[in-house]
């Protein structure tokens, strides 16, 4: 509950404070403090159950463990976002509090995504999550190509809303109770009504959209690439997982007894979209456009929880979205200060560049999936959840053989940032684009991100052992 | 987890480990190189107090395990066997070896350099003695990685597409005894939602069905196969042998395969003992395919490099065809084999590399008459040719003898055809003795000169082993017993 409410508020007192703040930086640190404020008062909330409001939210909201284990991922990665690319985002325009102030807003949908109990708050937390996202797509107004993102992302996402509120129509018909509640979506085990299995489609093709899951991943390259590249890093990992967490509460709590019917569906859903991420990513020289199918293709194995559906699948989608975010953002960071993004632009950096070579390393080490890292524990928890639920083994097969690609276009970066040299243009330049400085602060920041994610993959019970079922 | 519970085992990975990560921060080279040429003696005086009290139950650390991952049933156990005694003291023994004769070569970035060097030795050592699955996987890959970062990058000209070639196919190998190892832990425990374990002991203890065994048994297999590697999975070792730092190619072939063929004896003879009668045929006809291939291939070789990385690749083919005939005296073959093959192989790299160093160049062809320059090197180098054709009185002839034998056992037109490997490997070392030591000097030989007293000394510490483990090599015996007794009573 804290979380929900203080966002929002945060997210206004952000927008006003537009009128008020002198200084271009100001924003930034009003935001940080805001955000350390809300995890601190989440995280009371997680351990002892408190809340600062005591509203009568009819059994709509609900805060069990999972959930504000979720919410405190989610903002610490924003925390971690604020605090690499905080001084990024002054950049991108003259409206710096608004930015500040649609990430909050970004967030309220997010928690509210996380803590859903009904469809309507479903509808709600991921609209509220979509629209700031469809502004801070476009956010760079001189840029075509960020209109044109904006335009394409905010097209295709009213198109997905629209066949949501389907979804949730033909549900709420097709239930005997007349009810929005998840839980109340009453099936047994036997077989699904029709309009029921028509809304459950149709939601898994919402849903599928908003975390960019093959065929309804079309978007996401270009609008990635499009956004300027510190909300992409935003899109690619906050609101990801969060898309994520939506779609397990649902199918958990309105189609877990009828896993068998539609299990089928989901696995060739993780299929493709493995398929497709990678092998895409493979060809890409954009590091930027590369990041943008290697999220597809996180997605495609995080969609294993989705497909496994079992306590270890639900711990590990935590885990998994701890570690992919975290190891994404600091990416990202690193990113948006190279002078040339395609993989060329990273050749000799460990020599200009040590401690960044080194950082981006781990991080990419914990997207393959490398013992040690967290990416490893959460990979192994997701093939766990896999072969535990026991059906369709083939899909674990793929998933192995898709993370040995995964391996291949990762490494590709690292051997050009430590084996090859920097080409002549490069070197009278240097690796760090004009204007960004690589501060001592930046680089503890990394480090400390880095620790964060090799801690996780030693101990990764660090997270796990907060969720209780 | 401290005090009286850090044994031996656990000295044995913890230092090296914690030796590797003070190395990165040596900034001056000699002190780096002084430092781990220090830490790895250590690691070896620890190796060798395992061996002396290997009857003391306490420093042993077959008591204590420390649980790691509690909600999913992974500890960390390490304990040592006798195989496992020999393998980490092959380890130890060896990084010491390779230190010393590579005392001379510079690295830019040396303390980088020592760092991964230590770091691979830590990942190795873990592999030899972890008891828990999920652990050894850990390890498994942790001696990966290191070993990557050396060879892409201070190896060789092409070294970036050969290490990457590699680096994918043992990772896409070690994914796929990943899932092995989950399969294998979610039938351990009485029922399907019981508390499930990794340890070695729940591993061996579990019940599994022929179809089961078939198909889990490949997913184990293939990630070892690369590892070895066995025939048709050979092809990244001789690009990565030739292009890796000559230290790194020594770590590679002296101690790394023989985490495949530990793996073997350790992981999959004792788990899935159906599979393994069902499939003999195939794999010993793999591995003797790839022994007479990759011998014929070694004959036609003119780069010393690529004849001693197929060479490895033929003595690895005889130890798995020796493990699957499943007889005891195979086994306990193929442990002496492991131990003997990677002194002997470590040997003919510091020759190669001692060559190339002073002549620049490895080509048999430009080659000939060292043996007038230098003597001493030429009468080291020949025993270390002999044992690598495994004559009697040298250590591997102790191995090879009893692999045959049980071969012999086993199948006798197997051995015939392996047999023919033990000719071949005379005709390739022998034609290679002749043309690089003996004939005439060239405008190329005659530079050379007699090696220095480090590089002596390494070399006939080598020479020293050879003979003593040929000689006497009860104390092997009584190593490998105690570990290969419980997996040939399986297949009784």
């Amino acid at each position: 509950m804290n979380a929900i409410l203080l966002t929002a508020i945060w997210g206004i007192i952000m927008m006003f404070g537009g009128v008020f703040f002198k200084s271009k930086q100001t924003p930034k640190y009003w935001a940080i403090a805001g955000l350390v404020l809300i995890i601190i008062s989440n995280y009371v909330e997680l351990t002892t159950g408190a809340s600062f409001f005591d509203i009568d939210t009819k059994f709509m909201l609900s805060f069990n463990s999972f959930n504000l284990t979720f919410i405190t991922i989610a903002l610490v990665s924003t925390l971690l976002y604020f605090l690499l690319s905080g001084s990024d985002i002054e950049k991108v325009g003259d409206n710096v509090s608004e930015y500040f102030a649609l990430i909050f807003f970004v967030l309220c949908g997010v928690c509210l995504s996380a803590t859903y109990n009904t469809l309507l708050i479903l509808f709600l937390g991921i609209e509220i999550m979509s629209i700031p996202l469809y502004i801070l797509t476009g956010s760079d107004k001189r840029n075509l190509k960020s209109n044109e993102a904006a335009l394409k992302y905010f097209l295709m996402g009213a198109f997905s809303t629209g066949i949501m509120l389907m979804g949730i129509a033909f549900i709420y018909g097709g239930n005997s109770e007349g009810s929005f509640f998840i839980s109340n979506i009453n099936i047994g085990e036997g077989k699904m009504p029709v309009l029921i299995a028509i809304g459950m489609v149709f939601m898994l093709i919402a849903l599928s959209f908003k975390v960019s899951a093959a065929p309804f991943h079309f978007w996401t390259p270009d609008v990635y690439e499009g956004a300027p590249t510190v909300f992409t890093s935003f899109m690619a990992t906050v609101v990801k997982i969060a898309g994520f967490i939506a779609f397990i509460r649902l199918f958990e709590n309105s189609f877990g007894k009828v896993q068998a019917q539609w299990q089928l569906l989901v696995s060739v859903i993780t299929a493709a979209t493995l398929f497709i991420g990678n092998l895409t990513a493979v060809f890409q020289q954009s590091v930027k456009r590369m990041l943008a199918y290697s999220s597809i293709a996180q997605a495609g194995f995080m969609l294993l929880a989705v497909f496994a559906l079992n306590t270890t699948a639900m711990q590990g989608l935590i885990l998994y979205s701890a570690a992919y975010s975290f190891a994404t953002i600091g990416l990202f960071a690193i990113l948006i200060r190279m002078y040339d993004y395609t993989i060329d632009g990273f050749n000799g950096l460990a020599k200009s560049q040590p401690v960044l070579a080194v950082t981006a390393t781990i991080f990419l080490l914990s997207l393959t999936g490398i013992p040690l890292t967290a990416g490893f524990q959460s990979k192994f928890l997701m093939l766990v959840a896999a072969i535990r639920d026991g059906h369709h083994h083939w899909l674990v097969f793929w998933a192995i053989i898709c993370a040995a690609v995964s391996a291949y276009y990762y490494f590709k970066i690292i051997q050009a940032m430590f084996f090859k040299e920097a080409a002549q243009d490069i070197l009278e330049h240097g690796s760090i684009a004009v204007g960004a400085n690589i501060t001592t602060g930046f680089k503890a920041l990394l480090i400390l991100t880095a620790i964060l994610i090799i801690l996780l993959g030693i101990f990764p019970s660090l997270i796990t052992d907060s969720i209780h079922f | 987890m401290f005090g009286n519970y850090i044994t031996i085992p656990h000295l044995l990975v913890l230092f090296p480990l914690l030796a590797g990560i003070i190395t990165f921060f040596i900034k001056k080279e000699s002190t780096a190189k002084a430092w781990s040429l220090l830490s790895v003696v250590i690691t070896l005086l620890i190796s060798i107090a395992s061996i002396y009290f290997r009857n003391n139950k306490e420093l042993s650390g077959l008591t204590y395990n420390y649980m790691w991952l509690k909600s999913i049933g992974s500890s960390i156990s390490l304990a040592l066997d006798g195989m496992g005694r020999l393998l980490t003291f092959l380890t130890a023994f060896s990084f010491v070896i390779i230190l010393i004769a590579n005392y001379k070569s510079t690295y830019k970035n040396a303390n980088v350099f020592y760092g991964l060097f230590l770091l691979a030795q830590a990942g190795l050592m873990g592999v030899f003695l972890s008891t828990d699955a999920l652990l050894f996987y850990f390890f498994w890959e942790l001696a990966l990685i290191p070993v990557y970062f050396l060879c892409s990058y201070w190896g060789g000209e092409k070294r970036i597409a050969a290490t990457f070639k590699f680096f994918i196919y043992t990772f896409a190998g070690s994914l796929f005894l990943l899932v092995g190892i989950i399969y294998v832990y979610l039938l351990t425990g009485a029922t399907r939602y019981s508390d499930h374990n990794f340890s070695l002991t729940a591993f061996r203890a579990v019940v599994l069905y022929a179809n089961q065994q078939n198909f889990l048994f490949w997913l184990f297999f293939i990630a070892f196969a690369i590892k070895m590697p066995i025939f048709p999975f050979h092809t990244w070792q001789p690009d990565t042998y030739e292009q890796a730092p000559t230290s790194v190619t020594m770590i590679l072939s002296g101690v790394m395969v023989k985490m495949g063929v530990f793996g073997l004896i350790r992981w999959v003879l004792p788990i899935f003992p159906m599979a393994v009668l069902k499939f003999d045929n195939v794999v010993i006809g793999l591995s003797v395919i790839g022994m007479i291939y990759a011998s014929l291939i070694a004959i036609k070789q003119d780069d010393l490099k690529r004849l001693a990385a197929y060479s490895s690749i033929a003595h690895i083919g005889l130890m798995c065809a020796g493990i699957f005939s499943m007889q005891t005296v195979a086994l306990e073959g193929v442990v002496i084999q492991m131990f003997a093959h990677g002194i002997n192989i470590i040997g003919l790299w510091i020759v190669i590399e001692l060559i190339e160093r002073q002549l620049g160049t490895r080509k048999i062809s430009q080659l000939g008459g060292l043996a007038h320059k230098a003597p001493v090197l030429t009468i080291l180098l020949v025993i270390i040719a002999f044992a690598n054709i495994a004559l009697p009185l040298t250590n591997a002839f102790v191995g090879e003898f009893m692999m045959f034998s049980g071969l012999f056992k086993f199948n006798i037109w197997y051995a015939a055809v392996a047999g023919l490997s033990i000719i071949l490997a005379a005709v390739y070392t022998l034609n290679m003795v002749q043309k690089v030591f003996y004939g005439e000097t060239n405008s190329i030989t005659k530079s050379m000169k007699e090696i220095s007293w480090n590089e002596k000394l390494v070399l006939m510490v080598i020479v020293v082993m050879i003979f003593l483990t040929g000689v006497f090599p009860q104390p092997l015996f009584e190593l490998t017993k105690i570990s290969v007794a419980p997996i040939s009573t399986i297949f009784k």
